[in-house]
């Protein structure tokens, strides 16, 4: 850009920047007048959101990698620590972890907006090849941030994913070595991920920059497909889309506030909240929401491919998986060349438009068979799917670029007819997309107790009295046998105790400390400041002690279960209750209807009276699973109550903000329409 | 793009925003409340990002130290850990004590009386100024000094001597010669028996 070209500003200090670099005309330029279709639907909203979700992401993730530690020992706490120790901790790990989802939410609107609108035609074709690549480095960004917690869904996600590679014939088996640094997903693998997850944004900053630099090069196109032919078509990109853009991204942001605050783990497995176990595969894994088409379309191919007549295998039914899998995404890459009609936009592509329908659809089958179980009928249900999927692109787009009739296109944006309804079908289609989340099992669903929770909806808080009584059950009841080592006694001072009371409660516990200058291990009583003395000194002590069945932890279990609070009240009320269907009960064990399998190594815990509350409450078993229920949600996320509240500013601050800024808006497009 | 003919909506551009005066302050009074809300809302944002790197809480709780001293001899000393940081105990000498006790405030460069130092060492109503505990990080820019073992170098007043840029301080850990600003600091502490300390 030559100097001459440059308008003076007239901000003296601005203008004697821009004279030695010219920033602010290339902003002005690029995000200021910059010619932008007067047309834009909500849809086109989802680049700018994907962009502050990238730096959401970017931003939560540095200061929590500031708190997390990258080896198998420590990951999983320290993940716990940042939710329960770490100031504000907790919120920028759901910020992060649902941040991912809605990321993914974002990008994959954008994507399917730029396929209806034909945005990857000539001459967006690199444009949309970045676009692919961009979601291919998410992806793998999002996988491998998936395993850093460390639980039993990142260390079984990481193992089954990496193994995808031993398909790969010959090579596949060194190939996936090579990823684990090692034989197994452990320690190295934990590192490298890591290492790798904190790189691949920057060069998924770099890659969007390109992206957005491909876009200024083309410009926008818009729902018409039509390319601006007059100024008459155009508005400057400022005040009308930065406006509308933040209108758009504040609104998005709503939905996410309230995911964030009301249901943080909702889009999260609760087997993620036990530490990995490389003995114990969980009985049904599943990738995070955003991967299940892709799962789907892994698991369709079932059979080996031989070459004829003989026996010899030629694509084995792993391999035609994987294949098929990364696929499925790569052949993005050329959609510019298998659609080649060329009328870019699909409200003027009758036949298109129902194909396109149906691939929305054909998607969210594929993400919903993803949750489900390898069983019938989803198998055959997946394949189909599975086919229609590549169908759609290989055989049915060049078709349609053949035989399709268009209708005939506006001769100006100005012209056009905006067609809503394609906004609203999406929006709708995601809608029932969030709701496909599976659970199934054998057992009897849990129950809640009849008086509910009080802790439970947005507004609710513990009962300080109800924790209370929970904690003497945990303690004169459960802690012979549970530990809850990622609590402190300090942490009960949340329940309403006082300082004085708190060091009385760690004081009735030894710790061993040391050594002392002798060398010698000594055992003094517990302070506050001390976590939480487990009953037995190590997992194998426990065994023993339990009938080889070792007694969990209990600090998350009400997260790590489905169900949460229910399932443990409904476990620790349904002893006493006799098979219906004729189980046999092993020797040692215990009949219980919510328990996986039916049977429990864990005897009825709770009699009546097994406590005597000091406050007079009466002391029945309900009533003691119910109190012990409340304590152990509270163990699990100490921070909920601020959670809620801290959710109740901040969805208001949006929703107010989000007011304002739509009228700003409407004062500025009233302009125009 | 940029003709004169366009009324600038903001400092930095200008775009076509042409309406009646009572659209423009309106327009205006919504802009600057976005305006403001946009960066209240951010400065929300990155506070919890910020706070996160103070101390959590449970490097908080870990701030007391119990030290059991009945080991140390007169003319000893013990050094621990409080906070991440090193603490001097010293059981000072009869002589060190009233060497420390007979100096002239007026010449210090941060004035305290030895007694004021070592208030926190009496025990049931005693005093017992041979017990001297301060936080072992020298006040110039955080070296350790040096005067904990016998075979230290103790600087010209008997006391610590830091390598780093040559700080010296006196038997009562008073800052005497050398670039530090203050006295090594008296950490808060309590004898809880007659030889056990918890500081912090
Ligand atoms: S740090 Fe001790 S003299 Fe500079």
């Amino acid at each position: 850009m030559s100097a001459s070209e440059r308008t003076p500003f007239k901000n003296p200090v601005i203008d004697w920047i821009d004279r030695r670099l010219p920033v602010f005309t290339f902003l002005n330029k690029e995000y200021g007048a910059f010619p932008t279709p007067k047309n834009f639907n909500y849809l086109w909203n989802f680049g700018a959101i994907a962009m502050v979700m990238l730096g959401v992401m970017i931003l939560t993730g540095l200061f929590l990698a500031m708190n997390y530690a990258p080896s198998t020992d420590h990951a999983f706490g320290s993940v716990e620590h940042i939710m329960r120790d770490v100031n504000g901790g907790w919120l920028l790990r759901y910020m992060h972890a649902n941040g991912a989802s809605f990321f993914f939410i974002a990008v994959y609107i954008h994507v399917f907006r730029g396929m209806f609108y034909g945005s990857y035609k000539e001459p967006r074709e690199l444009l949309w090849i970045l676009g692919v690549l961009i979601m291919l480095i998410m992806m793998a960004t999002a996988f491998m941030g998936y395993v850093l917690p460390w639980g039993q869904m990142s260390f079984w996600g990481a193992t089954v994913i990496t193994n995808l590679f031993s398909a790969i014939p010959v090579v596949g088996p060194s190939i996936v070595e090579w990823l684990w640094g090692g034989f197994s997903v452990d320690n190295p693998t934990l590192n490298r991920f890591f290492a790798l997850h904190f790189l691949l944004p920057f060069v998924l900053l770099g890659v969007v920059g390109l992206h957005v630099a491909a876009l200024h090069v083309t410009g926008s196109n818009n729902p018409t497909g039509v390319e601006p032919k007059s100024k008459k078509d155009t508005v400057p990109f400022h005040p009308y889309y930065t406006v509308k853009d933040l209108f758009g991204v504040t609104v998005f942001l709503i939905i996410y506030a309230l995911v964030v605050f009301y249901a943080p783990n909702g889009l999260g497995e609760p087997d993620n909240y036990i530490p990995a176990n490389p003995l114990v595969t969980p009985p049904h894994i599943v990738p995070e929401w955003y991967f299940l088409p892709f799962y789907a379309i892994l698991r369709s191919f079932t059979i080996d491919i031989h070459l004829p007549f003989t026996s010899f295998v030629l694509i084995s039914s792993k391999l035609g998986g994987v294949l098929l899998m990364f696929g499925a995404i790569l052949m993005l890459l050329v959609l510019p060349w298998l659609d080649r009609s060329p009328v870019r936009s699909g409200c003027y592509r009758p036949w298109f438009r129902l194909f396109f329908a149906l691939l929305v659809v054909d998607c969210l089958v594929l993400g919903f068979i993803g949750a489900k179980p390898p069983e019938e009928p989803f198998v055959t249900v997946g394949q189909i799917a599975a086919f229609w999927y590549f169908f759609h692109f290989l055989v049915i787009l060049p078709l349609l670029t053949k035989f399709e009739k268009p209708r005939p296109l506006p001769a100006s944006i100005s012209d056009a007819v905006d067609a809503k309804k394609i906004v609203l079908l999406l929006a709708l289609l995601l809608g029932v997309s969030a709701t496909a989340q599976a659970s199934e099992s054998n057992v009897l669903p849990p129950h809640r107790p009849m008086a509910g929770w009080p802790q439970e909806g947005a507004f609710g808080t513990f009962d300080r009295a109800a924790l209370q009584r929970g904690f003497q059950v945990y303690k004169q009841v459960c802690s012979t046998c549970h530990s809850l080592k990622l609590l402190s006694y300090r942490n009960l001072a949340d329940l309403g105790f006082n300082e004085q009371e708190v060091k009385a409660i760690a004081a009735e516990s030894k710790v061993t400390d040391g050594p002392n200058d002798q060398g010698e291990m000594f055992e003094r009583p517990a302070r506050p400041s001390d976590a939480f003395v487990k009953p037995f000194a190590n997992d194998q002590a426990a065994r023993a002690a339990n009938n080889g069945a070792l007694p969990p932890d209990l600090s998350l279990i009400v997260k790590a279960r489905h169900g949460g609070e229910d399932y443990i009240y409904s476990l620790l009320t349904g002893f006493g209750l006799s098979p219906t269907h004729g189980e046999k009960i092993a020797e040692g064990m215990t009949f219980n209807p919510y328990f996986p399998g039916h049977q429990i190594a864990m005897p009825p815990p709770l009699q009546a009276d097994s406590v005597t509350y000091a406050d007079g409450t009466q002391a029945t078993i309900e009533q003691e699973a119910r109190d012990v229920a409340q304590f152990l949600t509270w163990a699990a996320e100490p921070k909920m109550e601020a959670r809620k509240q801290t959710g109740a500013r901040v969805v208001l601050f949006l929703v107010l903000f989000a007011g304002v800024l739509y009228l700003l808006k409407r004062s500025f497009w009233t302009r125009v329409h | 793009m940029t003709s004169s003919s366009q009324e600038p909506c903001c400092g930095v551009c200008t775009c076509g925003a042409k309406t009646d005066q009572k659209g423009q302050d309106r327009r205006e009074f919504l802009a600057y409340t976005a305006g403001a809300m946009g960066v209240a809302g951010a400065a929300a944002t990155l506070w919890p990002m910020i706070n996160s790197m103070n101390p959590a809480a449970d490097t908080l709780a870990l701030s007391t130290t119990e030290v059991d001293v009945s080991g140390v001899k007169e003319g000893e000393a013990l050094t621990v850990m409080w906070r991440g940081k090193p603490v001097f105990i010293r059981r000072r000498t009869g002589a060190e004590v009233e060497e420390a006790q007979k100096v002239d405030l007026t010449t210090l460069r941060d004035p305290q009386s030895d007694a004021e130092r070592v208030k926190a060492s009496s025990f049931n109503g005693q005093e017992r100024p041979e017990w001297l505990v301060v936080v072992g990080v020298c006040t110039h820019l955080g070296c350790v000094p040096l005067g904990q073992k016998a075979t230290d170098p103790h600087g010209e007043f008997n006391g610590w001597f830091c390598p780093c840029h040559g700080s010296q301080y006196d038997s009562s850990a008073r800052i005497r010669k050398g670039p530090a600003p203050r006295n090594l600091d008296v950490p808060p502490y309590v004898f809880t028996d007659a030889t056990h300390i918890r500081i912090g």
